[in-house]
């Protein structure tokens, strides 16, 4: 490429994490600077500059109307659009709203519910516009995003791996939770992204950087109730960050037909 | 190879002089030890480290460590990790490249200098060792790096005396005696280890633990202590019919039905002593000065292996494990003459779900189509 590609960064609902792994990437953010022309990014410069942009990426989830029109003015200004993070790739923490009576949760938060004006769901960028190439995490593994802009930059395919966590718990020598411990643990159904680190630590994965391909929840899910884990439990391990990610939404419905079952509603 | 026929009797605090006379020689020792509620492999400076007392109980997807009621110091059979790890690395860099003035300057992997004693082999690691040898160094293309190690390798083997329920060996005819492949190969009883001496440097090293020739009675325990582990298995598989049965059954309905169970998590095949699959990436820095081609562990079942010519060639689950299951027990044996499973049930103890391979054999010859 002749010129360098101009990048722009837009946040939506969501907490900036995504977007400040960019700039955590402090070793790499000269080198990266070469390689692109940084043209919109509200978190690092006051200097906003109109588009076209070559690659835009993409932090947060829509939840208000006017979100969900700027990022088609954002899909119209932008040649490749990234998602960065779960938000933007599924809907993030804040989809828990889709199972919730949002306007109960607005009077109960906010003092003066009266300013809040906000979609009853929370959905991915997705759901909205064409997406050419997704990054998963909560937040994202900044190496991940610095890879996807040097291919873009190179006109190669991103090395993103899709695999479970488990092959990187296998790496690092962790002994797995749910066969030596019986603890419930995502990593199974989960993306590589984040190197297996709450396994290393004494936890089971919280499944942040969303399903692996194939991800078998029912399986999984099986099996932790054979462990003794009931509906109650596993419906948040899986309503968590990637909450309305299809496989995990799904599992997670599934599970309450089974919690309403076991309470013995009437049908 | 002067191999003494005797065997040989040393009490169990002299183990920590061979460690120490290892540690001398230059050996890096490794062996069993407790962490992460498992006994994994690691390295071992004394043996305070060794898993003492304690035990592991395994069925089909689960594991858990538990308290003997004696203090024996091998009492246990197999965990999570494989002996694999220290010939064949999870990552290793294979070479660098960085730019000169005068082009690319090629930067070859630099010699290995570890070596690796490795205490505590069982007799289906033993033959789970042979069988990466033919992997790795028969045939015109070595693994440098595993050819190093291996060369260089020092084995404790130590004979089983008790047997998980996941445990096949004597089906897969690998143990659980310890018969070759080792230096030395100990038998634990209350009063101390037999030792069988099987190489020159074997017997070199066992002089520092001031062994003795074994009595009848030694021998005698000894003997009834291995045969405990023989009585212990009870898990069997019927090789009467491999190769051949599973490749002859390609579209038998159970592959389906495994398939709904498999998470694809590849688990089975990172804790398998034999599995060896890897993939080759190219690594550059931001700057295009350098690049690092790595090699790390991968697995037929990541979807992403069998990406071939645009697409996954293997794009559901049951083909994935239809794969393995033919590869490790079919035609593994036309590609390197042996089968490519050794019985030591790892792939059952630590599959998440418990998908047991004896019980996939079964059920296709139960239904084959011949």
């Amino acid at each position: 490429m002749s010129r360098k590609p101009r990048l722009a960064v837009f946040k939506f609902a969501s907490c900036d994490g995504c977007q400040l792994s960019l700039l955590d990437a402090e070793d790499e953010l000269l080198a990266i600077c070469d390689r692109v022309d940084i043209a919109h990014f509200a978190e690092a410069s006051s200097d906003l500059q109109p588009g076209p942009y070559d690659v835009a990426l993409i932090e947060g989830s829509i939840t208000t109307a006017e979100d969900a029109a700027r990022i088609r003015r954002v899909r119209l200004d932008s040649k490749f659009l990234i998602t960065i993070g779960a938000c933007a790739t599924a809907g993030g923490i804040q989809a828990l709203r889709n199972w919730a009576n949002v306007d109960d949760w607005v009077d109960s938060i906010y003092p003066s519910p009266e300013f809040i004006s906000t979609l009853s769901t929370s959905t991915p960028i997705a759901q909205h516009v064409h997406v050419d190439f997704a990054l998963h995490g909560c937040p994202i593994n900044y190496h991940q995003l610095v890879d996807v802009l040097v291919a873009l930059a190179e006109g190669r395919q991103p090395r993103i791996p899709s695999h479970s966590v488990c092959l990187d718990c296998k790496h690092r020598g962790t002994v797995c939770h749910v066969v030596a411990r019986g603890v419930p643990c995502l990593g199974p159904v989960t993306q590589s992204g984040c190197g297996a680190l709450c396994p290393a630590y004494d936890r089971g994965c919280y499944g942040c950087f969303g399903p692996s391909v194939p991800a078998n929840t029912s399986s999984l899910l099986n099996k932790f109730r054979m462990l003794g884990q009931s509906p109650d439990q596993l419906v948040p391990l899986l309503r968590n960050f990637n909450a309305a990610a299809p496989e995990f939404q799904r599992a997670a419905d599934q599970l309450t037909i089974l919690r309403s079952n076991d309470e013995g509603t009437p049908s | 190879m002067a191999q003494t026929s005797a065997v040989l009797f040393f009490s169990k605090p002299r183990l920590q002089s061979l460690l120490d006379e290892l540690r001398t020689r230059g050996y890096c020792v490794v062996g069993p030890t407790i962490d992460q509620e498992a006994i994994i492999y690691d390295e071992i400076l004394s043996v305070d480290e060794l898993p003492r007392g304690w035990t592991d109980e395994q069925a089909p997807g689960q594991y858990r460590l538990r308290r003997r009621d004696d203090d024996a110091w091998f009492g246990y059979v197999v965990g999570p990790h494989s002996w694999k790890k220290y010939l064949f690395p999870p990552k290793t860099t294979l070479l660098s490249a960085e730019k000169t003035a005068n082009g690319w300057e090629f930067i070859p992997r630099a010699d290995d200098s570890t070596s690796f004693a490795l205490l505590g082999v069982r007799a289906c690691e033993l033959a789970a060792i042979r069988i990466q040898d033919r992997v790795f160094l028969d045939g015109p293309y070595q693994d440098p790096l595993y050819r190093e190690r291996r060369q260089r390798l020092f084995i404790v083997a130590v004979n089983c005396t008790q047997a998980a329920s996941t445990c096949f060996c004597t089906s897969m005819k690998t143990g659980p005696r310890c018969e070759q492949g080792f230096d030395l190969a100990l038998t634990e009883i209350d009063s101390g280890f037999l030792c069988d001496v099987g190489s020159d440097v074997g017997q070199d090293v066992i002089a520092v633990c001031s062994a003795v020739e074994a009595t009848s009675e030694q021998q005698q325990s000894a003997a009834s202590a291995r045969q405990q582990a023989v009585d212990q298995i009870e898990r069997r598989m019927d090789t009467s019919d491999l190769p051949g049965l599973l490749l002859g059954n390609l579209d038998h309905p159970r592959w389906k039905e495994v398939g709904d169970r498999c998470l694809s998590c590849t688990n089975c095949t990172m804790v398998c002593p034999t599995c060896f699959c890897s993939s080759v990436t190219e690594i550059r820095d931001l700057n295009m000065d350098r690049v690092d081609r790595e090699r790390s562990w991968d697995s037929c079942f990541n979807p992403d292996f069998s990406y071939l010519g645009g697409s996954l060639v293997r794009n559901d689950t049951a083909s994935r494990y239809r794969q393995w299951l033919t590869h490790k027990l079919d035609s593994w044996q036309n590609q390197f003459g042996t089968s490519g499973c050794v019985g030591c049930g790892r792939c059952i103890t630590w599959c998440p779900v418990g998908i047991d391979l004896t019980e996939e054999v079964a059920a296709i010859r139960e239904t084959s189509t011949p």
